[in-house]
């Protein structure tokens, strides 16, 4: 029975990313759109791409690639599994932020692998840009998570969500400076500009893309509204007090909006001004924020 | 014209609303392609937008002549894009050659060499134009009607027999060094 109900809290998870993960990325499209005084796409857009793509006929190159691509979607959707969505949490008391940061590499590597084991320069030169960019906004990442974690003591993402709860207060007013950090990370971890750099597709072809015909694009396309997915839910969990099913869903959908705003109307940084961004700006205030945090001036 | 099952017919009706398109920008004409996607003409409405590879491309723009040496990348480019692939001629230079037609050493007619799904004259054909025939392409898909990609299978051999006649013998040692 229990056996069961996990089962449907996954499905739920699942489903309610890629659903409301490629609508909202539709929506993103469409006020970019607007931004650009145009009339832009219809919302699910995305949807008929994912869809269209899963039946184009594809070439492989190699079951590194193969196996590359299923390693990066499955690692992904494990990672999903554990993310708690408000209050939806398919595994409860296991929604661990170790295990979620743990997992999420195996989605990153299985990306850059297969990605790599096409052979194309491109793909590699996007690959390591990706790298590096996760050098620079992990850091300071870190440091804010950490020190969330530290003031809480505890890595159990729901306890921080009903802690917040109890309290009446949302960690971005708490430890704004820390939020504030997390959101230009957020910004980097999203692959939108300033921090476009990895995929650039007047640069380098679309870098780790280059070589995905058909249904490895979809797959890979998939695995990126995943990813947003998991990324953003971090965000909303930590610092805007998860909620509810659909309030969740409501601040997802602010901060999705907030990002893709920001990107519409920025450029792109080179990779190294952008890990040298990373490395003075918000490392100090990281620091700050931890320094506060430690010493107790918490209100 | 063979029968397609209703999964190929549900697949087209995907295919022609997402067209993903990797403009060959060879020629002048290319210059209407900007302002086909800004604000005025706003291209992606129709879910199409620029590809920068061809491995994910749907249509290939050729827009333009195209010279004997470019010739050969397009036929690359073209090899490697996903099944099933459109390509559109764009502007008289890829019809027969336009102002170019009695050049030494551009091609005159383009669908010697690939298969053509659609043509749009014009020297240079306005973003109306462009868009117009974005759509024509759309309903022809739905029909079942653009099916370049299938012909240039059947008739390689012939295709394969133009270029090698317009590229004259041709020694590829790789790509940079032919
Ligand atoms: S058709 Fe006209 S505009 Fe187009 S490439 Fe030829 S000369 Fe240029």
């Amino acid at each position: 029975m229990t056996g069961l109900a996990t089962a449907g809290r996954v499905a739920g998870v699942l489903f309610t990313a890629f659903f409301f993960g490629l609508t909202f990325e539709g929506i993103g499209r469409k006020i970019t759109a607007r931004i650009q005084k145009r009339y832009g796409p219809p919302w699910y857009q995305n949807f008929i791409d994912v869809f269209k793509t899963l039946t184009k006929h594809g070439w492989t190159h190699g079951w590194i690639f193969d196996f590359g691509v299923l390693m990066a979607l499955g690692g992904v959707i494990a990672t999903l599994s554990f993310v708690p969505l408000g209050n939806l949490v398919a595994f409860p008391g296991l929604d661990n932020f170790f295990v979620i940061a743990y997992l999420f590499t195996v989605g990153a590597l299985g990306m850059a692998m297969g990605m790599v084991g096409t052979g194309n320069p491109w793909a590699s030169i996007g690959v390591a840009r990706a790298l590096t960019l996760m050098l620079g906004y992990e850091v300071p990442y870190l440091i804010v998570i950490t020190t969330l974690l530290f003031y809480y003591k505890t890595g159990n993402i729901s306890s921080i969500i009903e802690a917040q709860a109890q309290a009446g207060e949302w960690n971005i007013v708490k430890f704004p400076i820390g939020a504030l950090v997390a959101l230009i990370s957020l910004q980097g971890m999203l692959g939108k500009e300033p921090f476009e750099a990895p995929i650039a597709p007047a640069e380098i072809a679309s870098g780790p893309m280059v070589e995905l015909s058909a249904k490895y694009m979809g797959l890979l396309m998939l695995m990126n509204t995943f990813m947003e997915f998991i990324e953003i839910s971090l965000f909303v969990d930590f610092f805007l007090g998860g909620g509810t099913f659909f309030v969740f869903l409501l601040k997802y959908f602010i901060v999705w909006t907030f990002a893709v705003m920001v990107s519409a109307v920025l450029p792109r940084f080179r990779i190294e001004q952008a890990v040298a961004f990373y490395w003075t700006v918000p490392i100090l205030l990281a620091f700050l924020q931890a320094f506060f945090v430690v010493n107790g001036w918490v209100f | 014209m063979d029968e397609r099952s209703v999964w190929e017919k549900i697949a087209d009706q995907l295919r022609s609303r997402s067209m993903w398109m990797l403009h060959y920008c060879t020629g002048c004409g290319a210059v209407e392609l900007p302002p086909s996607m800004t604000s005025r003409f706003d291209m992606e409405r129709l879910g199409m937008g620029p590809m920068a590879t061809p491995r994910q491309a749907d249509i290939l723009l050729i827009t333009g002549y195209l010279s004997v040496k470019t010739l050969r990348r397009v036929i690359y480019t073209y090899e490697k894009m996903a099944d099933p692939k459109y390509v559109i001629g764009f502007g008289s230079c890829t019809i027969n050659g336009g102002i170019y037609f009695d050049s030494y050493s551009t091609i005159n007619r383009l669908d010697y060499y690939l298969p053509v799904d659609l043509y749009i004259a014009g020297c240079m054909p306005r973003p109306e134009a462009i868009l117009n025939a974005f759509n024509t392409l759309m309903e022809m898909i739905r029909k079942g009607e653009a099916n370049g990609w299938k012909r240039y299978k059947e008739n390689y051999e012939w295709y394969k027999q133009n270029q090698l006649r317009s590229l004259g013998e041709v020694i590829v040692h790789d790509e940079f060094h032919e």
